[in-house]
C-alpha cells in the first residue's frame, strides 16, 4: 500500500464529505473506519437538510451546505431518498408569529424562498395538523433525504474519484503524521483529519484545555407504512428552544414524512447520556408532544423506536480546522444535529483549509481557536 | 397507564409458563401471567376453534384458579424498563407492571428458510399451517406437502392427516442415520419413545423421505407445485398446501434486551433457571428447543426458584434427564449446508420490505444490511428474516428495542402518564372454569 496523502478518520457522513472533497482535488485519501460507513451517529439521524438562525455562523454554514446538497440532488440515487418536501416552522400561538414574520424576511432578504402561512393556510398545507394553530414558516427548499444512504454515495463518489475505504479499522491515537490504529500498528499520512464523530476529541494526541464537546442524546420513532399523514417535514417552533437549551432534557415536536407512507417522529434532547437506551419514558413525552400536534398519529402504529448521540459543543457550532500545536492534524466533528446537512459545508472548508485557500465562507467561527482558554 | 404490582411475573402461558405460574403460586408467591393469545397453553396446547380450551389447559387453568394466579390474556409485552418493569399492551391500553422476579418463558418460533416460491400463498410454516387448522382453515381433502426438519413436522403431518388432509410427503432433511441414532435415545424418555412410535404407526401410510428438501415452489395466486431434492435425484409434487419449517429458534428478544446472556441463540440459564442478570429466569424453549415435557420441568424450577422456595432435587433430575435429550434433537436435525444455497439471487428474503437474496450477500453485518436494504425493517421487526440470515450468512441478531412488536402510538405514549389504579380494570382477566 502506497502511503496517503491524507488519513479521514471515520466513516459518518462527515468523514465522507471531507474525503470526497479531498478525492476530488487530487489529494491520495484513506478512510478509516472502525465499523462500516454510516454507522454512527449519521445512521441515526432524521436527515432534514435544513437552514437555521441561531447564529450568524450557523445560518452561514446550513444554508450553504443546504445549497451544495441542492446541487447534488438530482445526481443522487433512488436510495438516497431525496424528497424536496420543504419544511413548516410552526407557530402554536399567536406570540409566535412575529418570530414567523421576521425569520421570512430575514431569509427572503438572503434569496431564500419562503412564505409566511396564516392558520388557514397551515391547515390547508397540512390538514392532519389540529386546529387552531397560529400558522407557520414554509421553508420551500429544505429537503429530507437517508442518511446512511448519503454518506455511503459520498464515500463512493470519493473511491470513484481515488480514494480508499478501510472498514473494521479502529483508530486509537491521531497525529499530525498518521494514526495509531488499534494494533498497535503506526499509519502515516501527509496529513490527518480526525472526523470520529462523539469519539473525535478522544483520539487526538493530548487533551486541549477549553476543548470539549457533551454527547447530546436524541430518541426517534418510526411508525409503519399507512396513508399520509404530512407533507412537509413539521418542527415547531418550540423546537429551536429546545435545541438550544442548556436544560439537561426537552422534547419537542419534529415529524417527516417518508416516501413510504411511514411518519418519522422526533425529538428529544438529553445531556450527558453516554448509552444509547431507549428510554421509554422520554419516548413517551416525545410521542406525546406528537400526537397533540397530529392527532391522528395516536392509531399510527410505531415499528421501530431508535436513539442517537449528538456531538454538542457548548456554542453549537462545529469544531472544524486545523488542531492548535499538531501541524498537519485537523477536527472536522460537533455538528451536533445539524451534520447531515453541515457535512457538505465541511468537507469544503476542510479541503480548503488543507490547500490552503481561502473558502467561500468565513471559517473563523467554526475554527477551534475560539474554544481555546487564554494562557495564563 | 395502569399500574400492576407482582411479585413473580411471567411472560408467556405456554407449558414452561403455566408449570412455573403454578409452582411459584404453590410456593406462596403473589404471581401474574402475561400472555398475548387469546387463549393459554402456547404452541401446543392450543385451543380447537374460537373457543374451547384445550383440555390439558383446562388442567392447568384449575390449578392456577386454586393458587390465585392473575393471568392477562391478549395482552403482549411490549416493552421494559431494566427487569423490574415491564409495560404492557392490552387492547390498545398500556399497562406497567412493577416486579421483584421475572420468569421468561416466550417459546420458540419456526424457522423459515428462502427458496424460490417460499412465499406464494399456500406455503407456510408447518407450526403455521397447524394454528390455521385449529382456527379452523379447511383442510380436508387438500393436498399437502410437509417440508424441513425435526420432530415436529411428523407431529403436524399426524394432525393434518386426522382432519382429513391428504398428505402426500413429508420431506426430512435429515439423513436417515441421523434419526436413526436419535431414535436409540428415545429409551432415555419412555413417553417419548410411546409418544414416536404412535405417531410413526399412524404416520406409516404417508410416504416419508429422508435427505430431501424443497427446492422451488411454482405457482401463479397459489402454491400449485413442489420440486424437491431427494438422495436419488429430484422430485416434483403437485400441491394445494405446503407446510416448510426447519426447525425452532428460541424467542429472546425480551432476554437479550434486558442484557441476559444468549448462548447459541438460546437463553444461558443455571441449574436454578436463573439468567445472568439476577432475578430473572428463564424456562422453556427459550432457553433450547427440547419440547413439552422439558418445557414444563423448567417451568417447575424456575417458578419455584423465582418465588424463593426450595426446589425440590427430584424436580431437578426430572429437568435434567429431560435435558440430556436436547443436545441429541440439536445434533440429529442439524441443518445441511446445501439450504445455504436454495435462494435464488432474486428470491425475496425479508418480506416486509421486499429484500431479495442479492442484495444481502456481501453486508458485513446483520445491522449494516439493515441500513443499506431496510432488511429486518417492516412491521415483523426481523422476526422471521432474522433467523435465516443468522443461517445463511452468520450474521448475529442487531440490537433489541422496545416496542417488541407493532403497538398504535397512543399505547406508547401513555407510558409514565399515571392513572387512578381502579379506573380501569378493562384487561383484568382470571380463568374463569367454562374459558
Ligand atoms: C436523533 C437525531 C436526529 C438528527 N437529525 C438530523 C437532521 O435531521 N439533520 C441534520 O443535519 N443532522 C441531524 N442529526 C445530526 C447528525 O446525525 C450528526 O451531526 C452527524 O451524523 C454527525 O456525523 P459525523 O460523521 O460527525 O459522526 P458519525 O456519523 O458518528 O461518524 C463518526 C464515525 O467515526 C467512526 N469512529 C469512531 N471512533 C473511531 C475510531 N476510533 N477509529 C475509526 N473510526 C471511528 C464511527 O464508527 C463513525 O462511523 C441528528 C442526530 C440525531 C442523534
Ligand atoms: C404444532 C406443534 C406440535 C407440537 N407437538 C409436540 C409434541 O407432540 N411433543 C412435544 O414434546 N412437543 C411438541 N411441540 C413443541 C412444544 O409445543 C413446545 O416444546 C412447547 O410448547 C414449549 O413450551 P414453551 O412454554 O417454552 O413455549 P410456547 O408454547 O411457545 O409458549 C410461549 C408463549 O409465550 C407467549 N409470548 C411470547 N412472546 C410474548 C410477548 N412478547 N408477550 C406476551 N406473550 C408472549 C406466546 O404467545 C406463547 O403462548 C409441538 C409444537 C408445535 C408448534
Amino acid at each position: 500500500m502506497s502511503l496517503p496523502d491524507v488519513l479521514v478518520v471515520g466513516g459518518g457522513i462527515v468523514g465522507a464529505a471531507c474525503a470526497l472533497e479531498l478525492a476530488r482535488e487530487g489529494h491520495r485519501v484513506e478512510v478509516l473506519e472502525r465499523g462500516f460507513t454510516g454507522c454512527g451517529t449519521t445512521a441515526t439521524a432524521m436527515g432534514h437538510i435544513i437552514v437555521l438562525h441561531d447564529s450568524q455562523a450557523q445560518f452561514r454554514l446550513t444554508r450553504w451546505s443546504q445549497e451544495l446538497w441542492s446541487a447534488l440532488a438530482d445526481e443522487l440515487p433512488g436510495e438516497v431518498e431525496v424528497d424536496r418536501c420543504g419544511c413548516i416552522w410552526i407557530a402554536s400561538e399567536e406570540s409566535q408569529m412575529d418570530w414567523v414574520r421576521d425569520k421570512a424576511a430575514l431569509y427572503r432578504s438572503h434569496g431564500i424562498e419562503v412564505e409566511v402561512l396564516d392558520s388557514l393556510g397551515l391547515a390547508q398545507a397540512e390538514p392532519s395538523l389540529r386546529p387552531n394553530l397560529a400558522g407557520g414558516l414554509r421553508m420551500r427548499e429544505d429537503l429530507v433525504l437517508y442518511p446512511p444512504a448519503a454518506a455511503r454515495w459520498l464515500v463512493q463518489r470519493a473511491v470513484d474519484a481515488g480514494a480508499t475505504i478501510r472498514t473494521g479499522v479502529s483508530v486509537r491515537r491521531v497525529s499530525g503524521a498518521g494514526a495509531t490504529l488499534d494494533d498497535g500498528s503506526t499509519r502515516a499520512a501527509g496529513c490527518v483529519v480526525d472526523a470520529a464523530g462523539t469519539k473525535a476529541l478522544e483520539l487526538l494526541p493530548e487533551p486541549i484545555p477549553g476543548l470539549q464537546f457533551r454527547p447530546r442524546k436524541g430518541h426517534l420513532a418510526i411508525t409503519d407504512r399507512g396513508p399520509r399523514r404530512c407533507w412537509h417535514q413539521l418542527a415547531e417552533i418550540g423546537y429551536l428552544a429546545s435545541a438550544h437549551t442548556h436544560a439537561q432534557t426537552s422534547v419537542a415536536f419534529n415529524v417527516q414524512p417518508r416516501r413510504t407512507g411511514q411518519v418519522l417522529v422526533g425529538s428529544s434532547r438529553q445531556y450527558d447520556r453516554h448509552d444509547t437506551r431507549v428510554e421509554p419514558e422520554i419516548l413517551a413525552r416525545m410521542l406525546r408532544r406528537a400526537i397533540e400536534f397530529i392527532p391522528a398519529l395516536a392509531e399510527m402504529r410505531v415499528t421501530r423506536t431508535w436513539t442517537g448521540l449528538r456531538p454538542a459543543t457548548d456554542d453549537r457550532l462545529p469544531l472544524i480546522g486545523p488542531v492548535p500545536g499538531h501541524s498537519g492534524l485537523y477536527l472536522a466533528t460537533g455538528h451536533e444535529g445539524l451534520g447531515i446537512t453541515t457535512s457538505l459545508g465541511t468537507g469544503r472548508l476542510i479541503a480548503d483549509m488543507v490547500a490552503g485557500r481561502s473558502s467561500a465562507i468565513d471559517p473563523a467561527p467554526y475554527r477551534l481557536d475560539r474554544c481555546l482558554e487564554p494562557q495564563a | 397507564m395502569r399500574e400492576v404490582a407482582s411479585e413473580v411475573l411471567i411472560l408467556g402461558a405456554g407449558p414452561a409458563g403455566l408449570a412455573a405460574a403454578a409452582a411459584a403460586a404453590e410456593a406462596g408467591a403473589r404471581v401474574d401471567v402475561i400472555e398475548g393469545n387469546r387463549s393459554p397453553g402456547g404452541q401446543i396446547w392450543r385451543p380447537e376453534g374460537a373457543t374451547e380450551a384445550h383440555p390439558t389447559t383446562r388442567r392447568w387453568q384449575q390449578r392456577l384458579l386454586r393458587t390465585g394466579v392473575r393471568v392477562h390474556l391478549e395482552t403482549t409485552v411490549v416493552a421494559a424498563d431494566g427487569p423490574r418493569c415491564i409495560y404492557t399492551v392490552c387492547g390498545g391500553e398500556m399497562s406497567r407492571f412493577r416486579t421483584s422476579r421475572l420468569v421468561l418463558a416466550t417459546g420458540s418460533r419456526e424457522l423459515f428458510l428462502p427458496f424460490p416460491g417460499w412465499t406464494l400463498p399456500g406455503v407456510t410454516g408447518v407450526g403455521g399451517l397447524q394454528a390455521l387448522v385449529k382456527s379452523g382453515w379447511p383442510i380436508e381433502g387438500k393436498r399437502v406437502v410437509v417440508a424441513g426438519s425435526g420432530p415436529l413436522l411428523l407431529a403436524v403431518a399426524d394432525s393434518l392427516r386426522r382432519r382429513g388432509a391428504k398428505l402426500l410427503l413429508i420431506a426430512e432433511q435429515a439423513p436417515r442415520r441421523a434419526v436413526v441414532r436419535l431414535a436409540r435415545q428415545l429409551w432415555r424418555s419412555p413417553r417419548k419413545a410411546i409418544q414416536a412410535l404412535g405417531l410413526m404407526a399412524r404416520l406409516v401410510q404417508v410416504p416419508m423421505r429422508y435427505a430431501c428438501w424443497p427446492l422451488r415452489a411454482t405457482g401463479d395466486e397459489c402454491v400449485r407445485s413442489v420440486l424437491l431434492q431427494g438422495s436419488d435425484g429430484s422430485i416434483e409434487l403437485e400441491c394445494d398446501a405446503l407446510a416448510c419449517g426447519f426447525g425452532l429458534v428460541p424467542e429472546i428478544a425480551i432476554a437479550a434486551y434486558l442484557g441476559c446472556d444468549v448462548e447459541c441463540g438460546a437463553m444461558s440459564v443455571d441449574a436454578q433457571q436463573q439468567s445472568s442478570v439476577p432475578g430473572v429466569y428463564g424456562a422453556g424453549e427459550i432457553t433450547g428447543v427440547g419440547g413439552v415435557e422439558l418445557a414444563v420441568a423448567e417451568g417447575a424450577v424456575a417458578g419455584t426458584a423465582a418465588a424463593g422456595a426450595r426446589v425440590p432435587v427430584r424436580w431437578l433430575a426430572r429437568r435434567d434427564r429431560q435435558q440430556a435429550f436436547v443436545s441429541h434433537l440439536d445434533r440429529a436435525f442439524a441443518l445441511r449446508p446445501e439450504l445455504r444455497r436454495l435462494a435464488a439471487p432474486e428470491t425475496i428474503v425479508c418480506r416486509c420490505e421486499d429484500v431479495a437474496f442479492e442484495a444481502l450477500a456481501g453486508a458485513e453485518s446483520a445491522r449494516a444490511a439493515k441500513l443499506a436494504t431496510r432488511c429486518g425493517m417492516g412491521s415483523c421487526q426481523g422476526r422471521v428474516c432474522g433467523p435465516a440470515t443468522r443461517f445463511l450468512f452468520g450474521w448475529h441478531h442487531d440490537r433489541v428495542r422496545p416496542p417488541f412488536f407493532p403497538v398504535p402510538m397512543a399505547a406508547l405514549a401513555a407510558i409514565g402518564t399515571v392513572q387512578p389504579s381502579s379506573a380501569n380494570p378493562a384487561c383484568y382477566q382470571t380463568f374463569t372454569m367454562d374459558c
